[in-house]
């Protein structure tokens, strides 16, 4: 083998690695994006903001000296909290008046937070603290892995096997099943659904938080609207993987981070976004249910 | 009263509550600057350094009359500078506009600017067609072409690097022109740049892959004509993928922010062209850098400087001008000869350039180092 050639799998082996770390950002938002539409067929544009409000905790507690282990579970928390509490204030009111306006309501919700932070916390990005000094692992003589990147494919793994868990073998997650599967049969046998559903949005966006914190320690840097695109890009991987699904959300994730570091390094970097949206698009056509998508209705 | 007055009405509300405050008598003028957004530090300290400015004029005020200035935000967004220069034209109804800081913005405003024979004067945007939009365009700091052929000469004569590669902001006019005439200039001395086209955009994060495909090109310095945000980013992710060889850019790396960015191992061992270093030793520097420390408590940055030197500029044509209007004003801002500014003599061209010197600034955790001055 040529050298050329032997640097080519060289090249795609870590542009493999970049990419999986990249997907499985998307993946963790997109498990929060599965979670709410399985349970009420609402696509919560607003959860992009989950993600951002996420980072922004980890950032403020890493700068007020709380250490990471503590930062993290209360960056998960926080988003948690404001996404029961916005379901109650601005979803559940309108949740009987369609799928419309509720969808509406999210763009609403998702808009106020943008502004809102930049307004309360600055529109310029702030440089997230180095939480621990990044070791580098070389694998062979030109690939190489983070401890970060292990780090955050490591804790998306574990996270999606927890849901995964949680809605197939708990009590809760029967009552999510049943919800998502008859909200007024589940009632009539003694769920209560609005609990059911309050806690699979603080699922959900304690989900996109813990993004939000790997993301401020990956990339070093939080910003107001830092939800925005992430937030887009998880929803073109929760379609992929099939809307509702939750190892779906993880595959669709993990799909879209390597196509779109396969598109940066062996063509051209603004092509990128076009791809990704362009896959949105194909999947939409070719195959609307998603890779993992079926016919039968028993989704979370 | 229909809906559609109501709005209106509702729309004018802030411009009535701030045009009550300023006294009709006073000379307006407008600026347009990123206050939000992904540059708005540069927006934050141009404007700290004209209000400075505007505190020295307003003590003898000009032909009898005090200068008010209207700040008005355009995010960092293209769009947004051409309202803004919409709205200081019809609403406020300025006698010029000083702005914007990023080159995108600024032309984006320009033509409406030109077409309404407003003078606006740029302080800081480097772009070589700013100031082709118009005879009313004008700016007061130096141009790509100037700042192109500095780092060039410094990546070569300096450094003595002759293989580079050059990576592109897309989204930005400003960084391409300053690629295209590295490339140019660079080439022309002797060196050799890597043909493939690398690029990003605004905004971008994730950097790796782009990196690596760079480093495996093996250029033994790399031209990085972008703003701080992504700097920051790119410098940080070279060094951890064990990419050793300089990056070097232009006054677009200008901010604190770039060191938090780039963290401690990526800010090592790369140079930047700036309009101005706060190390001068030229007592006028001195008592500007004393004013702005006293006034808010940090060093005043090459924005703060442009801004300054910007709106003191603009005072001295006000002085100047045959009478108080936008025409004699144009002609009195464009014959601006050998004016002492912080950034240096201010002298412009016929095209309404400044020529002016630029310095090379060194990044270390430190702090940046002033490494040589470059005059034209």
């Amino acid at each position: 083998m040529s050298e050329d050639q032997l640097y080519f799998f060289y090249d795609l082996f870590q542009y493999l690695i970049n990419g999986i770390c990249q997907g499985s950002i998307y993946a963790l938002i997109a498990l929060g994006y599965t979670m709410v539409y399985g349970i009420i067929k609402l696509i919560n544009f607003a959860h992009g903001e989950f993600y951002m409000i996420g980072a922004f905790t980890g950032y403020f507690c890493i700068r007020g000296g709380i250490p990471l282990y503590f930062a993290f579970p209360i960056a998960m928390l926080v988003p948690g909290i404001i996404a029961v509490l916005i379901e109650k204030i601005a979803y559940k009111p309108i949740r009987h008046a369609g799928r419309i306006p509720a969808l509406i309501t999210a763009l609403g919700v998702s808009f106020f937070f943008q502004y809102f932070g930049q307004n309360v916390l600055g529109a310029d990005p702030k440089a997230f603290p180095e939480v621990y000094e990044e070791t580098i692992y070389n694998l062979g003589e030109a690939v190489s892995i983070s401890s970060t990147q292990i780090i955050i494919i490591v804790t998306t793994l574990v996270l999606m096997l927890f849901l995964r868990w949680l809605v197939m073998s708990t009590k809760v997650g029967k009552a999510m099943r049943a919800t998502s599967f008859n909200k007024d049969a589940s009632e009539l046998m003694g769920i209560d659904t609005d609990k059911i559903i309050s806690f699979t949005f603080f699922i959900g966006a304690s989900m996109a938080g813990a993004a939000g914190v790997l993301v401020g320690i990956y990339y070093n840097t939080v910003e107001p609207m830092m939800g925005l695109i992430p937030g887009l890009k998880a929803f073109i991987a929760a379609v992929l993987g099939g809307i509702g699904i939750i190892p779906g959300a993880v595959l669709g994730g993990l799909v879209l981070g390597v196509v779109e570091n396969l598109v940066v390094g062996f063509w051209e970097s603004t092509y990128r976004d076009a791809v990704s949206f362009g896959i949105l698009i194909l999947i939409l056509l070719v195959k609307p249910t998603g890779i993992l998508g079926t016919k039968t209705k028993e989704k979370v | 009263m229909t809906f559609k007055t109501i709005l209106s009405l509702l729309f004018l509300l802030p411009h009535i509550a701030f045009g009550a405050k300023a006294d009709a008598k006073d000379i307006m003028l407008g600026a347009v600057f990123p206050m939000t957004g992904p540059i708005a530090t540069y927006g934050q300290e141009s404007v700290n350094g004209m209000k400075l400015a505007l505190k020295r004029i307003n003590l003898k005020g000009i032909r009898g009359k005090k200068v008010q200035l209207i700040v008005e935000d355009n995010k960092g967004e293209p769009v947004e500078s051409a309202n803004a220069v919409r709205k200081l034209i019809s609403v406020d109804d300025v006698y010029a506009i000083l702005g914007s800081v990023a080159s995108s913005n600024t032309l984006a405003g320009a033509p409406i600017a030109q077409s309404a024979k407003v003078p606006m004067l740029t302080p800081a945007s480097t772009n070589e067609e700013v100031t082709k939009m118009g005879k009313y365009l004008s700016r007061t700091c130096f141009t790509d072409a100037f700042q192109g052929e500095v780092m060039a000469k410094f990546a070569y004569n300096s450094l003595n690097k002759k293989h580079a590669a050059i990576i592109v902001d897309l989204s930005s006019d400003y960084s391409k022109g300053l690629a295209r005439i590295f490339k140019k200039r660079f080439k022309a001395m002797g060196g050799t740049i890597i043909p493939q086209d690398f690029s990003y955009n605004q905004k971008d994060t994730d950097f790796r892959t782009l990196l690596r495909k760079v480093k495996r090109k093996k250029p033994d310095i790399i031209f990085l004509p972008g703003y701080y945000q992504e700097v920051g980013l790119i410098l940080k992710q070279a060094r951890q993928i064990g990419m050793v060889m300089p990056f070097i850019g232009g006054d677009g790396w200008h901010s604190d922010s770039l060191l938090k960015l780039a963290g401690k191992k990526g800010i090592k061992n790369n140079y930047y062209s700036s309009h101005f270093s706060p190390d001068d030793t030229d007592p006028a520097v001195q008592n500007f850098v004393k004013e702005y420390v006293a006034a808010y408590g940090s060093k005043p940055g090459a924005m703060a400087a442009l801004g300054y030197d910007g709106l003191m500029v603009m005072a001295d044509a006000l002085k100047r001008a045959t009478s108080l209007n936008r025409e004699a004003l144009q002609k009195a801002i464009a014959s601006t000869q050998n004016f002492k500014g912080v950034t240096g003599m201010i002298t412009l061209d016929k095209m309404r350039n400044a020529r002016k010197g630029a310095v090379v600034l060194e990044t270390t955790e430190q702090g940046n180092i002033f490494k040589e001055k470059i005059s034209p």
